[in-house]
Parts: C-alpha cells; structure tokens; sequence
C-alpha cells in the first residue's frame, strides 16, 4: 500500500471515487509514512485515531455518495491553525500545551469538504524565520539533500513542516500561511507547489496572528491542481474576519489546462538583483521561454520601488507582530513564570516563552511605534507599502495578466549555515517574495528546476487581486515543461 | 460661551480662574460588545459573560458592533457634532491583567465624532456653551478583584470588550458648578437619545478631570489629570481641592507637576497616581484587524430623522407654546422621565392651554418637593400622572380652589383614587352658589361694622373680609364670587 503516498491528490480523488482504495487505507499508508519520517521532525504532533475516525467516517459517506470535494484526503496542518481539542503551539513554548475550544475557519471548511488530519505540522515559532530552525520544536529537515551530501537542509521557512511534510509524501497536502514569503519560499526549497492567495481570500479566524496585515493562509501540495482543489475549500468569505472579503470562489481547478494564449506576462527589471546565481537567471529565462512557447507575450517591467520592499516589510510586520503578540503575557493561558509582582510575571514569563528571534522582532516592533520614532519607521513604512502597490497597480493597469521572477534567490541550505551572526542574511531570502504580501496580491511558487547540486528551484507568478485562476493556469504550464520533482529517500 | 459669569478663586495674591475639561467614558447601551456577541448584562456571575475574543484567544478577531455605531452617531448628533463618515480604529498598546490583547481597541487620531456643543443649564436659568471636542469609540477593559484571595487578584472579564464612547470637552469649563452641569447635561442628552443609561453607580458613566489655574486672561497653565471619577459630587469636590492645591503651590513660587492624580472622597483631597515621565507609551497604531470604520450621510440622516426631541428642544417648546419661564423649562427637562410625566399630564389635562402653566408649577413644586422630602425619584411617584392631571382640571375648571387641592393632592398621595370621585364623596366642592355663600357674607359683614366702614377708604382690607369668607366656608367657596359679592356689598 506504500505507493498510494505517491499519488496526487487528483489521482487520490479518482481512486476513492472508483473505490479502488479507501480513505482509511489513504490514510494508514500516509500515517506510516509519518512514523518511518520522524526523523524529518516535519509533525509536532501526529494524530492517528482522529485520521482514522475521521478516515472511517468519510469512507461511509463515499459509499453513500454524499462525498465533498476532499473526500477522505489525509492532509497536514501547520500548527498556526487551531484546531479543537488538538494542542496548537504556534511552536511556541509561550503557548505550552494550549488546546483551543475552536477550530480556525480554513481548516473547518477543509474538513466540510471532507479531508482528514493527520497531524500538527512544524513552523518557524509565530511564523517567524526563513528556514523553520525558530521552532521550539526543533528544526525540520528538508527531503531533499545536494547530490552526494549527507548534510540536512532546511525546508525553507515558515512553513518548513508543511513543505517537507507534502515533499516527503508524509500528506497528500497541507495548509500553510504566507506573511513575507513562508508558503512560496519553502514550496521552492522542496519542489512543492505553493500560493499565497489575494489577502482577503482566506479567512484568518483561528489561525495564531503574525502579522494581521499581511498574513493569509494557502496550501501547499504536490501539483499546481492539487494546489487549486484545496484552495477551493480553504477559500471564501468569513464573517468573522472582517478583512476577508466576500467575492464567490471560483471553481480555481477549471482553470488548469486553460489556454495562456494572448496573456502579457510582466518581467521585472528590478528582480535581477546584483550577484544572482547564474542558474537563477537561467531558471527565470527558461521559465518565461515556457510561457512564452505557449502563446503568452513576455514584457519587461518596472517595479521601481522594489529595493524598499525588504526594510518597509521588516518595519510593518515587526510592529503588527509585537503587539499580537502581547496577548502572551501568562494571565490566562500558555506558559506562565512566576514573579513577585504582576511585571515580573511578565518579564519572567515572555523570556522565557519566546525563543530569541521572536524576541527580537517584538523589541524592533515596540521600537518603531515608540513615540518619536512612529513617523520616520512606521508611517514611513507604510508610505512605501503604498508605492510598492502602486508599482503593481500601474504594470496591471497597462495590460500585464501576470509577473514573473524568481521564487528565492538561493536553494536550500544548511541548518545552521545562515543568519547565525547577521539576521539580515536569513531576512534576505524573503527579497522576491515580501512585495506580494506587501501589496496583498497573491503568488505562486512552482517547481521549475534544480540548481547544479541537485536541488530543487522555484518561480514565482504574481496575479491581480483575486486572480488566483490566471496563477493557477500558467503554473501549470510551466509545471507541464519543467516536469515532476521527487526527492530520493534517505530517512 | 455665552457670557455666564463662573465663580473665580481667591488666593493670597490675588483672583485665579481655573480652566477645566474632561474626558467622559460613557457604556454604550447595546446587547452585546463593541467587537464581540458576549452580552453587556451588568451584574452577571463574574466571567459569565465572556466570549473567545474577550480574552484574546489565540486567532480570534474583533467584528464590529453596528449599533454601538449607531448609538455613537445618535449621541455625536445629540452634541450637535461632526460626524466623520470615514473614522479608524486604532490599538492602544499596555501591559495589564484586565487587558486581554495586550491593547485597547480605541480611536486615537480619526474619530467617528469630531466637533460639537453642549448648552449647559446653570442655576437662575442662565446658560454656558461648551465645546465638544471629539467622541471615539473603545473598548471597556475586565474588573481586577483584590478581595477574593490573600496572595492573588482574580480577574472578572464580563465588562471586558463592552463598548464606550471617550467624550472629550474642550477646555471651556470654568468652575466646579460649571463641570457638575456639564456632566449632567450630558448625562441628560444621553439618556434622551437612549445612548448611555448614564448610571454613575454601577460605572456607565464616568470621567477624567484636566484642572489647571491662572491668572484670569493669562495663557493656559499646566494641568492635572484626575482620573476615573464617578460622582458628580465628587467631580466637584475634587476641582476645588485641586485648583486650590495648585494655587498653593503656585502662590509659594513653585511649578506644577503635569500628573495623573486621584481622588480619596474619604479625605476629600485629590493624591499623585504617576507622573509625566512615568506615562506610558501607549504605541497607537491603526488596528490591522479591522477595515475602517466607514458609513454614508444617508446612515447619518436616517438617524438622525429618528431622533427623539432632546432636552434643549423641549425646553424650548416649553417655553414658546405653553409659556413656561426658561427656569421651570430647564427644571422639568432635565431628566428624561420629569420631561415625560409632564407631558403625559399635559396630555390628559381638559384644557392644555388655559392648564399647561398651572401643570407646571404643580410638578415642579407640589410634587417634585414632596418627592425631594422622601428621597423618592420620579418614576417611584405615589401621585400618577393621570392623577394629578385630574386635580389640574378640577383646579382649572373652578370645581376646587387651590388650597383645597393641595388637600386634595395629599388624599391622593397616602391613599390614591380618582380625584374627581374623592372631590365628590368627601364633599370637597368649591361652593360658587351665590346664595350659599351671600348667607355667610351677610353675616361676616354685619359682625365687623367697624371694618366693613374703613373699606371703602381702604380698599386693600378688602383681603381680610375675603379670607374669614374662605375660612368659615370651610376653603370651598369660590374666592372669586366671593370677591364680587364682597366688592358689591360693600360698594368698592
């Protein structure tokens, strides 16, 4: 039964339709899976019976013909989302063993749609880092190694767990969240398909807040229409979340294999960065070659205030992060450490729950809000997240459907290998991906090669707002020609 | 401002004015909070009345409250202020246990109610305008509870999350009385507009006092913050205490402290909370949760076509139709139910128009002093509406005379009953038959010659023969007729 791991969630549906296998079956070979990859420490938290009930349960519904779109799907959740009665940590020794009394809208709507849990996946803590290794949890190893190296990877981060996870065939898919780059980046780093849909899309009720303004929550699966189909359940508007927006959801899987004829394909001068890798540039020239031999029209474009994007995200989001996390404070629930008076509570408390990156962003945060610095960080900030959106408004505005670039600026690396003595090196990887969370666009990463060590690259397609379809459409096309990606197995 | 005089201090080297203004916290009346469905209801089991979003679970968001909203615009029209059609929600950032988020939910530099006024009623029926600076909506933060536990406060999150409009004045106030008026008259307009139950008691409405002294016509001095006040006698306690503590200290050559202060009711005296450099920093940022908070000026206008007739516009018809004096207006208006029982007896009265004055006078001294000897409030009234408009139109309408209705009115307050029937059975009648009452005139007159002689040159005694006429006929003969046979009889 080991081979039904291998299969997309598109041939999975098939199969349980024919009743050519059952969910529990799905579901068994992907929990053994999870067991014999524990090494990859991609789960924080595995949760064989409730698959199995649920697999069980979904299995009498198929035969009763009243199956959802995910029927009887094992899928992985990044443990951002709560999930009731099943502890979520954010990875975070600050939430200790929390179990929420509620489920997040995203993964409520996946289970409506009949898919099955699995487990918890692992992520950077709050969603915090490039390369999953702030995780109080440990760091996760990425399936794939540079040929002829015993050396572990990184995932990529934050969603490191769901990538690695959905890479090593341990789920059939998994949900993600997106605040500067943590779906697309890990997506690239594991030959996994990844978007980041329009912010609005999804619902961020019940998912632990990063940053509000910029968080959104997308999959991460093993092709561009697995990628569609679990979009489409995760996706809609959500009364409880004001920021989510109430335009219907498309049926985002019709838009695979649709004709790219015609489309303008924006290319953006400011993305060839000083120093690229030469294969980067490569992949990207390869990648638009694609588009292009299947009807579509390359243009170059300007995106001019690109350079500002980084810094502007590393203000904004610090800032909405130190007070969403202020909730953390040991009164009510979580890790609490004693003091002799309430602000020693605190103190004692947030020390010791945060892990060092974490609280690094919460001081840099409580520091561009301070008073006298608020103008010149924070509403300046702000101004450049306008004209970065402005950037894109005007290069939509002349015709352009969708942009290209790059995912990363790099494959995988080692754990350990970055950010150790400068945090700016770790931040950098997020160069081509911040500007579409800074502009509330959605993205998508697709695996569209591999560097001269054998490991895995990515580009990135940038749509219109709440043109997750022209995304879905072209990233096939570029999957059709750059072909499938599986990592050897080694644990 | 009008040109109302206010009261000026007297220091050992002279007058100091005092320059007030206050931040009003006022509960909204609604069901439920301002961003969750948790119910408002005071005086539930502590933590009974708590939702995931009260105490900041992780991922949970705020979802604005439409009628907290609503009740916002209604009082910012009740001030006759700005309405702002565009307004934005802000985080105040601080640590405390009664603070879930680790912030306040708040509007910080685009409120959804700017400018406005407030006419506010002195004493003698003189008036002082003072300016609205703005109104913003926010969030109530939980109750701490330090008598529970020896070694440990508990917390009581039901108020926590409960809408409140901050109403910040402008720095108009000039004195004690001034501010106490002010409180109420906003108090008043409130509960008119059905926005703030205005209960003192159980905390929906209280304030913050900025007090600070000068020399009258110098520029503005530094001020103090006294905070969380809620009594409006205390508000005024407090303004002089601390007007005077600053001219002490003003007056001895020294400088104040820009502080928050409180005030101790047991001591009378207001005492440092923190100073300047101790106040936080509170961080405001726009809420990254929630969308501005945006509405059309037809939303505005459809409230505003619905708004009840609030206590200035009473008055003022008050005084136009039915002739009242802009004292006794502004003294039935004041609150919201002495305006309603007075136009419930207006609208029972026989004769609105020959009674309406008299209806006044009655509510405003018979029963109003009654109710103030016995500690009573309005609404707990022995004499019902309907009643004492039945003794209006017997007074009005020549069956009883004044006196023998205030006997009338204390039959009805100890026992109740229909005036009308008890005038009747207790044979309670004004007599205006002539010839009952020329019997007793006849008498009376030829039992004073002496007197009945000096009329004539002294037409004023005529009051005397009037009061024994009254007097032996029990107080039921009718003063005029008696009057006029008195007059014919005589030959004045």
């Amino acid at each position: 039964m080991t081979d039904l791991t291998s299969l997309t969630l598109a041939e999975a549906r098939k199969g349980l339709a024919a009743k050519t296998f059952t969910s529990l079956e799905l579901t068994d070979a992907h929990l053994s899976a999870i067991e014999a990859a524990r090494v990859l420490n991609a789960f924080v938290m595995e949760t064989p019976d409730r698959a199995r009930d649920m697999a069980r349960a979904v299995d009498e519904k198929i035969a009763r013909g009243d199956a959802g779109p995910l029927a009887g799907i094992p899928l992985g959740i990044k443990d951002l989302f709560a999930t009731k009665g099943v502890r979520t940590t954010a990875c975070s020794k600050i939430l200790g063993n929390f179990v929420p009394t509620y489920e997040s809208t995203v993964t409520s709507q996946l289970w409506r749609d009949g898919a099955v849990m699995l487990g918890k996946l692992n992520n950077d803590e709050f969603a915090m880092g490039s390369a999953n290794e702030t995780s109080c949890f440990g760091p996760v190893g990425n399936p794939w190694r540079r040929e002829g190296s015993n050396t572990t990877l990184v995932p990529g981060g934050s969603s490191g767990g769901s990538a690695s996870a959905v890479a090593a065939l341990l789920c059939m898919g998994a949900t993600a969240t997106d605040t500067g780059g943590s779906i697309r980046q890990p997506a690239a780093f594991t030959a996994t398909v990844g978007i980041k849909p329009t912010y609005g899309r999804c619902s961020r009720w019940g998912i632990v807040a990063f940053a509000s303004s910029l968080d959104q929550a997308g999959p991460i699966a093993r092709s561009v229409r697995d990628a569609a189909m679990l979009l489409r359940s995760m996706a809609g508007h959500d009364p409880k979340d004001t920021t989510s927006v109430d335009v219907p959801v498309p049926d985002y899987e019709a838009a695979i294999g649709k004709s790219v004829k015609g489309m303008k394909i924006g290319i953006p001068k400011e993305y060839r960065l000083d120093g690229m890798p030469a294969e980067i540039e490569k992949l990207w020239s390869e990648g638009a070659a694609w588009l292009k031999a299947a009807g579509a029209e390359l243009v170059e474009v300007s995106l001019p205030h690109t350079k500002y994007a980084l810094p502007a995200y590393y203000i904004v989001a610090p800032a909405e992060a130190s007070s969403n996390l202020a909730r953390y404070d040991g009164v009510r629930y979580g890790l609490r450490e004693q003091g002799k008076n309430i602000n020693e509570l605190y103190e004692n408390t947030r020390a010791e729950g945060f892990g060092a990156e974490v609280r690094r962003r919460v001081m840099i945060g409580t520091y561009v809000l301070s008073a006298g610095y608020y103008d010149a960080y924070y509403l300046r900030a702000q101004k450049v997240r306008t004209l970065i959106k402005k950037d894109f408004e005007d290069c939509f505005a002349k015709g352009i459907d969708a942009i290209l670039t790059p995912a990363t600026p790099s494959a995988a690396f080692g754990i350990g290998e970055k950010g150790g003595a400068d945090p700016v090196e770790m931040y950098l990887n997020d160069i081509f991906t911040v500007t579409v969370n800074m502009a509330g666009l959605p993205g998508i990463a697709v695996p569209s090669g591999k560097d001269a060590q054998g490991l895995p690259l990515g580009l990135q397609l940038i749509g219109r707002p709440f043109d997750e379809e022209t995304l879905f459409s072209l990233g096939e096309v570029i999957e059709q020609a750059a072909g499938r990606f599986t990592p050897a197995r080694w644990w | 401002m009008s040109t109302a005089t206010h009261k000026l201090l007297k220091g050992a080297t002279g007058e100091w004015e005092m320059v007030i203004g206050m931040e009003i916290h006022a509960q909204v009346t609604s069901k439920s909070k301002l961003f969750s469905g948790a119910s408002t209801a005071f005086g539930g089991e502590p933590n009974s009345q708590v939702s995931l979003v009260d105490v900041a679970m992780p991922g949970m968001l705020p979802v604005i409250n439409e009628e907290c909203v609503r009740q916002a615009v209604r009082t910012g029209l009740g001030l006759n202020a700005q309405i702002n059609l565009r307004s934005v929600f802000d985080r105040k950032n601080y640590f405390y246990p009664d603070l879930p988020q680790g912030y306040q939910i708040s509007q910080y530099k685009s409120p959804v109610v700017g400018e406005g006024e407030v006419i506010v009623d002195l004493d003698g029926g003189k008036t002082v305008t003072i300016g609205i600076e703005r109104l913003h909506l926010e969030q109530d933060p939980g109750k701490m509870l330090h008598d529970r536990s020896p070694s440990l406060s508990y917390i009581d999150f039901n108020r926590c999350g409960v809408a409140l409009m901050e109403i910040v004045s402008k720095p108009d106030i000039r004195d004690a009385e001034q501010a106490k008026a002010y409180v109420t008259k906003l108090r008043s307009i409130m509960r008119y507009l059905g926005t703030c139950d205005g209960d003192m008691e159980k905390g929906s409405l209280r304030a913050d006092v900025n007090v600070s002294v000068r020399r009258p016509g110098a520029p503005l001095g530094t001020r103090c913050e006294i905070k969380n006040m809620n009594s409006i006698t205390f508000i005024g306690q407090a303004i002089e205490y601390e007007a005077r503590r600053q001219i002490e200290i003003l007056e001895d050559g020294g400088q104040i402290e820009q502080e928050t202060r409180r005030f101790d009711p047991n001591k009378g005296e207001t005492r440092s909370m923190r100073s300047k450099e101790e106040a936080h920093d509170y961080r405001y940022f726009p809420d990254p949760d929630l969308l501005p908070l945006e509405f059309s000026q037809a939303f505005v206008d459809e409230l505003k076509a619905k708004l009840p007739e609030l206590p200035d516009q009473k008055k003022a018809r008050f005084v136009a139709d039915l002739g009242l004096s802009a004292y006794d207006a502004s003294v039935l208006v004041a609150e919201r139910e002495s305006a309603v029982f007075y136009e419930t007896v207006l609208d029972k009265l026989g004769n609105r128009a020959r009674d309406g004055k008299m209806a006044a006078n009655w509510v405003i001294n018979e029963l109003f002093g009654r109710l103030n000897k016995e500690g009573r409030d309005i609404t707990g009234s022995p004499v019902s509406a309907e009643q004492l408009s039945g003794i209006i139109d017997l007074i009005g309408e020549g069956t009883i005379s004044g006196k023998i209705a205030k006997d009338l009115f204390e039959i009805v307050w100890q026992e109740g009953g229909d005036p009308r029937a008890l005038v009747e059975s207790r044979g309670m009648k004004q007599v205006t038959d002539l010839s009952a009452i020329e019997k007793v005139v006849d008498d009376i007159i030829a039992a004073n010659p002496d007197k009945a002689a000096q009329v004539k040159d002294k037409p004023q005694s005529l009051g005397w023969f009037v009061g024994q006429v009254m007097k032996a006929s029990g107080g039921k003969a009718n003063p005029q007729s008696v009057n006029d046979l008195l007059r014919s009889k005589l030959g004045v």
